[in-house]
């Protein structure tokens, strides 16, 4: 039993960045065909890997680098919290701590440019995080565990009682997958902007990390919306897969806004939708 | 020909570009934006226009180097990390072009740092700039 479990997490650990890093070459290449353009190849986002891997490190600071890897670390557990079907709660807490990492990554060099991005990447968090909080919640209000086994054991998805939550967690997808109109922190397509944030000071080697955490990060946030349907699991993956298709729209058509906006719409609609979601959940069940 | 690792194809598949414009009278620069457009779409052979020293690769600069810019862009290439190429793109980024005797202009680029592919022309047309780029991925894949 161990030694299974332990093959399947090797495995989620390999398979998810290649699942991601060519989520993020159809990405590109969507993104380029709806701008008129012809794309890069799929496999793009390996080659720049790659590439990166073979550059030279040019150190800025050092602990910067602890925060990289930190932030690569985090997100793995997490990915791996997911896939063992381990506590909820304890996931998004550790997908806290990842963007901190990050953050402090960005405060730890003196470039005026990676504080800005730590700042905004700051401002992230404090608009998506209590989201999550408040699908822990919800999910505990409708399971009476923060276990995702628990989730796995219903017959009914939870989507049926929780699509208030749900619209809330796909405009956490779109600010945790850096896209407009919140690609704030960093973005994939402003190179030249000061959004490029948190990123600014990376370069080499550990610019490919950061990207290989982000494919990590693509999969564990589709695999938290498939949690709304687990049963069978296919349907949740494909509500999954519109979800990011549903971003890469939204993406091409929306511009910018602006880090005050981010948060007071996260906090006024994502938080509205949520607590009257948990309230109807117990109104309906009764509070034990 | 030798067979390439993997880290050297993604080399030649993957030159991000940092364009650094000196004193160009911007006839250059607007040449090489055009490439970033659907006509041209350079993206399809994985060039994306870095505005960071630190992620480029490939430094396309334009215009005649003076006494002012000439800091700038020896700061601009140590900041590239190895292995990097260098670019000149139009006549004045390669010789000074029609700048050459100004008092406030000390020539082409190779003046202040080592160039590895000259494009001539004024301004330069998208494709030769795409054939420059081109070339020094070439000079990329041996290094």
């Amino acid at each position: 039993m161990m030694i299974k479990q332990f093959l399947f997490v090797l495995v989620i650990l390999v398979g998810a960045p290649v699942v991601g890093g060519l989520l993020f070459g159809i990405d590109r290449r969507i993104t380029a065909r709806m701008q008129g353009r012809y794309g890069p190849p799929i496999i793009q986002p390996f080659y720049d890997f790659f590439k990166l891997l073979g550059k030279e490190h040019i150190a800025v600071s050092r602990l910067q680098f602890v925060w990289i890897y930190g932030y690569l670390v985090f997100m793995i557990a997490s990915l791996i919290f997911l896939v063992m079907k381990s506590d909820f709660l304890l996931l998004v807490f550790l997908l806290g701590f990842a963007g901190v990492c990050l953050v402090l990554g960005g405060f730890s060099t003196k470039s005026p440019y990676a504080h800005f991005g730590a700042n905004r990447e700051l401002m992230q968090i404090l608009a998506y995080e209590p989201v999550l909080l408040l699908l822990a919640i919800a999910i505990y209000a409708q399971n009476g565990s923060f276990l995702i086994s628990e989730i796995f054991k219903q017959d009914k998805p939870l989507l049926f009682t929780l699509w208030p939550l749900f619209l809330a967690v796909l405009y956490v997808l779109t600010i945790k997958m850096r896209k407009s109109p919140f690609d704030i922190s960093t973005c994939h397509h402003g190179h030249q902007e000061i959004v490029k944030g948190v990123t600014t000071e990376y370069s080499g080697p550990y610019l490919a990390l950061f990207h290989l955490a982000e494919w990590y990060e693509i999969i564990l946030l589709l695999g938290i919306i498939s949690l709304f349907w687990t049963n069978p699991l296919w349907v949740g993956i494909l509500i999954a897969l519109a979800a990011f298709l549903l971003e890469l729209f939204i993406d091409n058509i929306t511009a910018r806004m602006t880090v005050g906006w981010m948060v007071r719409l996260s906090w006024s609609v994502g938080l509205i939708l949520g607590i009257i979601n948990i309230a109807y959940i117990y109104y309906t069940k009764g509070v034990s | 020909m030798r067979t390439m690792g993997l880290i050297q194809t993604s080399r030649v598949k993957s030159p991000w570009i940092l364009h650094f414009d000196n004193s160009s009278c911007n006839g250059c620069d607007i040449e090489i934006l055009a490439c970033l457009t659907p006509l041209y779409d350079v993206e399809r052979f994985g060039m994306v226009n870095m505005g960071n020293p630190k992620h480029a690769d490939i430094l396309l600069i334009t215009g005649p180097v003076n006494r002012r810019t000439a800091r700038v862009l020896k700061n601009l290439y140590g900041q590239v990390p190895d292995p990097k190429v260098v670019v000149c793109v139009g006549t004045c980024a390669s010789t000074g072009g029609v700048f050459h005797n100004c008092y406030n202009v000390l020539g082409g680029v190779d003046k202040v740092i080592p160039v590895d592919v000259y494009v001539p022309g004024c301004s330069v047309r998208p494709e030769a700039i795409i054939d420059g780029v081109v070339m020094a991925l070439q000079k990329l894949a041996k290094l």
